[in-house]
């Protein structure tokens, strides 16, 4: 065991290197020219699959010291640079968090890498594609090994600086470009929450490590020197920075009041989507709250056993859940449907950490990641099938030309529904359910929380009902093809892990939250027979959700591309709301946006007559020293030197006669001298 | 009447003043080595009426002067056309006027 140690540590030292292979990708590929793509792509692919062996080492390294010794977090930190009498140090940390967290980034993101050479086959700017995947990818895995909140902050921009470039890749459509703009300013609101939680973060413990042998501030002395002042009626240092914090995570992971750049974000091709939905963006929020879940749980101290923070957490997620899959019921872009999905499980991962459940949150993470990744390159494979279609109302029919992608797209149907037992998402569901129950504050997560099981059950069946069932609604001169191997072989190898990975957290087996917790895995049934009702609860849901999406669109085939929806004509107004997202970015554009707007006009105002009128006063005063700068120059200074020189030029090119180099000059200057000579000696001169 | 010694002065300057001239007016280079030599023996000229007509006249110094100046002189227009053969080799030509490389 002793022997072993070393050995986790050199892993540890060298943790930076899984971050690093992507970055360096990314930078050479940033100068490679437009027509190597096939090196572009196959230096992506090997830097992420270089990157997943690395991290399935750091992986391999934290079961050393398993089960369960002190050893089961190891983190190393070098100082950077130093302001004044501090030196600012930053580390990386390799825990069983980490560990997990970089080998699903890795696997998952070669899987999409691969997908995208396939789909973006024809696009001319493949090799600026890769580019910014593999910077996305680098920026995340630095995210995730980071040891402190300045690093982490950096590739949290980092992440947001390629999610801006992917997002907006076909930036000559307009509606890209504003996609774009949107997700990089909605999630900068969050970055400042976050921004202002770190220096205060700083200013009250003095380190941003998160370990650091006893003194960062995730461990205890920091965090009980937070807590101190406010026992002592200080102030609530320690909930206000958790809640600063959790902004910067509400921005990056499309927590309800800032989920609205998610959605537009699949303005970016559908590698993106799925990387952003399913590996890095938004995983990262969740992520960082789980990271500093020791902070957020801090003021439990303070409120007998009951964490504000953590409350407010749950409540943010419980009610994104319910709220985001409501949304999705009645979305006609299959794109969109699973970006509401995606909003609505993250709320599900921030509930569960809310509510106490980590390991569960982590849990489904990792399912998500696979079965959302899966289904977001299944429904690219769909729109690539499709010749570029987006509208679910244009498709159906086509389980039976694409069996691959349709046998795979169910797979991750079920998984995100929560199909029991087979299905990886329905153990990590359940895991969240039954913390969201055992939660004393409020039942409220819990109700939420089933129903969102329920409308995901559902919006999930009708939109397998519109894509694959009933006849093609499309062009009918171009009907759907399969897509080729590069994007279907991805899809089967996600789609294996949607399944397998849930028999990792079963509840009679829970080793993934087991290791999360660093605690020795127990084979048992207690624990599942005694959730039986609460599993039978949320079975139910879920078969009531499929089957009433089943008699609504798969056992009556949707009518034509244009008819109402069958939830529009039994409901119109209800219909009309969800679609519209609750009405949402209206009231944001009425309220917020234009706010900004007033603001901003009058800014200009100011600029344009108050400031611009400063402005330009001074330039003038300016211009006129300048003017008579340059007079003085050109006159006096410029003109006694021209004058001067002037001079010595006329003389000197007189003097140079004297010496034209002929000898003749030359002895005529000696003889003249020589009659002068005598000439004075005749007049009497004494020499 | 007109003192010997005046005579040969008047004569010896009036040849170190057509050989100036030609020095000077020339732009041949073997004539204006033809000037100097002309001066030269202007010189020679000095050099023998001082002595005939001094107070030494009859020790041989002024000879052995004049002999030595002429030796001297024998040398230089050595060296001279020497030169000349140079410079002619270097431009083609043996006007003066061409050759002005002693400009700083």
């Amino acid at each position: 065991m002793i022997s072993k140690t070393w050995e986790t540590l050199l892993v540890v030292k060298l943790l930076w290197i899984i971050p690093a292979i992507p970055m360096l990708a990314a930078g050479v590929l940033a100068l490679t020219p437009r027509g190597y793509r096939r090196m572009a792509a196959s230096l992506a692919i090997g830097s992420m699959v270089l990157a997943f062996l690395f991290s399935c080492l750091a992986f391999y390294a934290t079961m050393i010291p398993l089960p369960y010794s002190e050893a089961w977090r190891q983190s190393y930190n070098v100082p950077w640079f130093d302001i004044g009498h501090e030196t600012v140090r930053v580390g990386w940390v390799l825990d069983p968090l980490s560990a997990l967290m970089l080998a699903m980034v890795t696997f998952v993101g070669t899987c999409i890498f691969v997908f995208s050479t396939g789909y973006m086959a024809e696009d001319e700017n493949f090799t600026r594609f890769f580019g910014f995947l593999t910077l996305f990818a680098g920026a995340m895995l630095g995210l995730i090994i980071s040891n402190s909140l300045l690093l982490l902050f950096i590739c949290w921009e980092l992440v947001g600086l390629a999610s801006y470039l992917l997002i907006g890749f076909w930036f000559h459509k307009p509606s890209a470009a504003a996609a774009a703009k949107k997700a990089f300013m909605t999630t900068r609101i969050g970055d400042l929450g976050l921004l202002i939680g770190m220096v205060w973060l700083y200013s009250e413990t003095g380190t941003l490590l998160f370990y650091d042998g006893g003194f960062g501030c995730l461990e205890t002395k920091a965090l009980i020197g937070l807590v101190t002042p406010a026992i002592s009626g200080g102030t609530l240092a320690v909930t206000g920075i958790a809640l600063l914090i959790f902004c910067g995570a509400i921005g990056k992971s499309g927590q309800f009041p800032l989920h609205v750049w998610l959605p537009d974000a699949m303005e970016g091709p559908t590698p993106v989507s799925a990387l952003i939905h399913a590996a890095t963006m938004v995983a990262a929020g969740v992520f960082l709250v789980g990271r500093m879940l020791p902070l957020m749980g801090a003021d439990m101290i303070l409120f007998s056993g009951s964490s504000p923070t953590l409350y407010i957490v749950a409540m943010v997620g419980s009610f994104t859940a319910l709220f985001a899959a409501l949304i999705a019921v009645a979305q006609t872009d299959i794109k969109r449907i699973l970006a509401y999905s995606t909003v609505s499980q993250l709320g599900y991962m921030m509930m569960a950490i809310g509510v106490g459940g980590y390991p569960a949150a982590i849990f489904h993470l990792l399912t998500h990641a696979f079965f959302k990744a899966l289904l977001f390159l299944g429904s690219g494979s769909v729109i690539h099938g499709c010749h570029h279609e987006q509208d679910i109302r244009r498709m159906g029919g086509i389980a039976g030309s694409m069996k691959i992608t349709f046998a795979t797209y169910a797979v991750g149907m079920m998984a995100l529904s929560g199909v029991p037992f087979f299905f990886s998402g329905f153990w990590s569901k359940e895991a969240i359910l039954h913390a969201a129950l055992t939660w004393t504050p409020s039942m409220l997560p819990f109700i939420f929380g089933l129903c969102g099981a329920f409308l995901t059950a559902f919006y999930m069946t009708r939109m397998m009902g519109y894509v694959f069932f009933g006849n093609y609604r499309g062009d009918s001169c171009h009907a759907p093809h399969e897509s080729p191997a590069t994007m279907t072989v991805p899809l089967v190898i996600l789609a294996v892990f949607a399944v397998l990975l849930g028999f990792a957290g079963t509840s009679f087996w829970p080793w993934c939250q087991s290791y999360l917790t660093a605690q020795r895995v127990r084979f048992g049934w207690e624990e599942f027979l005694h959730a039986w009702p609460l599993t039978g609860g949320s079975i139910a849901m879920v078969a009531a959700g499929i089957g009433l999406g089943w008699k609504l669109y798969i056992s009556r085939p949707v009518g034509g591309a244009d008819a109402p929806d069958i939830l529009e004509t039994m409901h119109p107004k209800i219909y009309n709301c969800l679609k519209n997202k609750f009405f949402v970015d209206e009231f944001y554009a009425a309220t917020w946006v234009r706010w900004c707007g007033a603001f901003a006009s009058v800014s200009d105002w100011m600029e344009r007559f108050v400031w611009g009128g400063m402005m330009r006063g001074a330039a003038f005063f300016t211009a006129c020293l300048a003017l008579l700068n340059s007079e003085t120059d050109e006159r006096v200074v410029n003109g006694s030197f021209d004058g001067g020189c002037k001079v010595l030029k006329a003389s000197s090119g007189k003097l140079s006669l004297f010496q034209n180099g002929k000898a003749q000059r030359y002895l005529c200057v000696i003889g003249a001298a020589f009659a002068l000579l005598l000439l004075a000696l005749e007049m009497g001169v004494k020499l | 009447m007109i003192q010997p010694l005046h005579a040969c002065l008047i004569l010896s300057s009036l040849l170190f003043c057509i050989g100036l001239a030609g020095v000077l007016a020339r732009h041949n280079t073997i004539l204006m080595l033809i000037g100097v030599e002309l001066m030269l023996n202007a010189a020679n000229v000095n050099f023998i009426a001082f002595w005939r007509y001094g107070a030494w006249a009859g020790q041989s110094a002024g000879v052995m002067f004049a002999i030595f100046s002429i030796a001297v002189a024998a040398a230089e227009i050595a060296v001279g056309l020497a030169l000349v053969i140079l410079i002619f080799r270097h431009v083609r030509t043996t006007s003066i006027d061409r050759v002005d490389g002693m400009k700083g």
